[in-house]
């Protein structure tokens, strides 16, 4: 078996002479939930469905546990599992008779399959819902249906396309916390998402795309440290370009100050440990002539500032759209 | 195969299932407009109609053939909504992530259709029953009427599914069955003879496979094996190249939308 459970190099999609994916290379680790973050339309999805196989590339590969996924589509298609959104439902059918369904496509032993069916309709709490039909479901609940769906074949990595698009914060924390037992268990997770709160609190790493490329792939906590510390913003008023030079060679001096930056109407500091930083920070100023502190702000990176150094534009700012 | 048997019928048997659950949709636009054609169509025209242009007993009798037929093609031009429904909300894409055999889809959807289909054509000949009209080849002849039904079906499912497949919205899959349904049901021998038709609409009809099914189920009711015989070799003829075509289309629309 090959070290990554997933090899993607140089993936390539095109649509309509449109490029969806361009030259997209990532390799996801045994054991870890793998998060493809990005705006709506951005490529994520479209990776997603080549992963699945449903979709061939236009140039590249991939491969899964070692198999490709366009010549070996039929062996990936039993080693992964798929949550599809909740539209994907029939909304005629019960819960369990989708997992009945599913059960037979898999040519899971009878046996076997109902026993199946019965502990993961328990994992997902839908066992007094199972024998109604899903155009009665909630939101949340079709998820967990989708769920239970994917983990039926006992994948060995399961895919999930945005788990929690539009649900509710209490749903939301339920997926999240059912991912994180499948994690726990050894399945390897791929999920989409757009939600930025998402990829950082349960992700172990993420890619960022944005117009059909990566912009970046680590953990959340390196992504945001690699933007060099926490970000003091201070603002200046009439400051003159001498009075600026020199408050940048005096911060420059300091032991815990990173970097420093211009910003408009004054610097964008990168400080380790702002504690300490702030008020020496603010003292120096005051020691210049000519700079006059209006204000000052201090935040820890976000990974949107992480999606913002990497694609130029504010994930949170995207209006929402629907998914090309 | 033993394995394609289990994914077909576990797929046959959600299209059973959505239909036991769609009761009155499936009353309301498949049956029962067909029977009310039969009803009032068949008696509206009885005295209007010459029956020495139908060489036929009666309207009635004439028109059985015609809306069996007809039936055949709304069934079959709507084989394909479905599955049109399926690749919207992504049901499709999920099934297609399973390692299942890529025609099982297709298969079991052909399997339902014609089930239906073969079950409409039995319940429109009952009603003609009931006002009189008696098949003059038997039972044997109301087999070969669903033999034929179903042929044609075929090619009409593989349309509608190779549609499906191939219209970005189902609003353009809609308006292209509305324009197809009804001049094929006027430009065939479905409602007329085609003698007794104007001269350009006799040629358009000629070229509709349709025509060629009515004509060989038509003596299979009203006239008996001597006459009927031939007909229904010309229309197993047509029909074969017909459900050729078709699938060789749809084939094409089924791969280069799941690959």
């Amino acid at each position: 078996m090959s070290s990554a459970a997933i090899e993607v190099s140089n993936l390539g999609k095109v649509y309509d002479a449109v490029e969806a994916v361009k030259n997209l290379s990532l390799n996801v680790q045994h054991g870890e939930i793998f998060g493809l973050l990005g705006p709506n339309g951005a490529g994520k999805s479209t990776t997603l469905r080549i992963l699945i196989t449903t979709l061939s590339p236009t140039s590249g590969t991939a491969t899964i546990l070692g198999h490709d996924v366009v010549k070996e589509a039929d062996t990936v298609r039993r080693l992964i599992g798929y949550v599809a959104q909740e539209r994907a439902i029939d909304r005629f059918l019960t819960g369990r008779e989708h997992l009945l369904l599913f059960a037979e496509l898999y040519h899971l032993p009878k046996q076997e399959a109902l026993s199946r069916i019965d502990s993961l309709l328990k994992l997902v709490n839908l066992e007094n819902d199972a024998d109604r039909v899903a155009k009665g479901y909630s939101g949340g609940m079709k998820r967990k249906l989708d769920i239970a769906c994917g983990l039926l074949p006992h994948p060995k990595i399961l895919f999930l396309d945005e788990p929690t698009l539009g649900l509710d914060v209490q749903s939301r924390l339920n997926i999240w916390e059912h991912i994180r037992q499948l994690r726990q268990q050894g399945i390897t997770i791929v999920l989409t998402t757009n939600y930025l709160d998402e990829a950082d609190q349960l992700c172990d790493r993420i890619a960022i795309i944005d117009r059909g490329e990566v912009r970046a792939i680590g953990s959340p906590k390196d992504l945001k440290a690699s933007l060099g510390g926490d970000g003091v913003w201070l603002t200046l008023s009439d400051a003159t370009p001498e009075a600026l030079d020199q408050l940048t060679t005096a911060l420059q001096g300091l032991p815990f100050v990173r970097a420093i930056r211009p910003r408009e109407n004054g610097l964008d500091i990168r400080v380790d440990g702002p504690e300490k930083a702030l008020p020496v920070i603010m003292e120096t100023t005051n020691t210049v002539a000519g700079c006059r502190l209006d204000g000052i702000e201090y935040h820890r990176p976000r990974l949107d500032d992480v999606f913002v150094a990497h694609t130029g534009r504010s994930l949170t700012n995207e209006p929402a759209g629907p998914e090309a | 195969m033993n394995e394609q048997i289990q994914e077909v019928l576990a797929l046959t048997n959600r299209w059973v299932k959505r239909l036991s659950r769609e009761k009155f949709s499936m009353l309301f636009t498949l049956a029962q407009p067909m029977i009310f054609w039969l009803i009032f169509f068949g008696n509206l025209f009885q005295r209007a109609a010459d029956i020495q242009v139908l060489q036929a007993p009666n309207y009635m009798s004439f028109l059985a053939a015609g809306v069996v037929v007809m039936t055949v093609l709304n069934n079959g031009l709507a084989g394909g909504i479905d599955l049109l429904f399926d690749k919207e909300n992504g049901f499709l894409e999920r099934l297609m992530s399973t390692p299942i055999r890529r025609s099982s889809v297709i298969l079991s959807r052909f399997l339902f259709v014609m089930a239906i289909t073969g079950m409409q054509i039995l319940v429109i000949l009952a009603v003609a029953f009931l006002f009189g009209v008696i098949p003059e080849t038997g039972m044997l002849g109301i087999t070969v009427i669903l033999l034929i039904g179903m042929l044609f079906g075929v090619g009409l499912t593989a349309i509608s599914m190779a549609m499906a497949f191939s219209v970005k919205s189902h609003g353009d899959f809609f308006s292209v069955l509305g324009f197809l349904s009804l001049p094929m049901i006027f430009l065939s021998s479905a409602l007329v003879p085609l003698s007794a038709m104007p001269g350009w609409m006799q040629a358009l009809a000629f070229f509709n496979p349709m025509t060629w099914v009515i004509d060989a189920v038509r003596p299979l009711i009203i006239s008996g094996w001597s006459q009927a015989l031939p007909q229904v070799g010309m229309a197993l003829m047509v029909l074969v190249a017909f459900d050729a075509l078709c699938l060789y289309g749809g084939a094409k629309a089924f791969k280069r939308s799941v690959g």
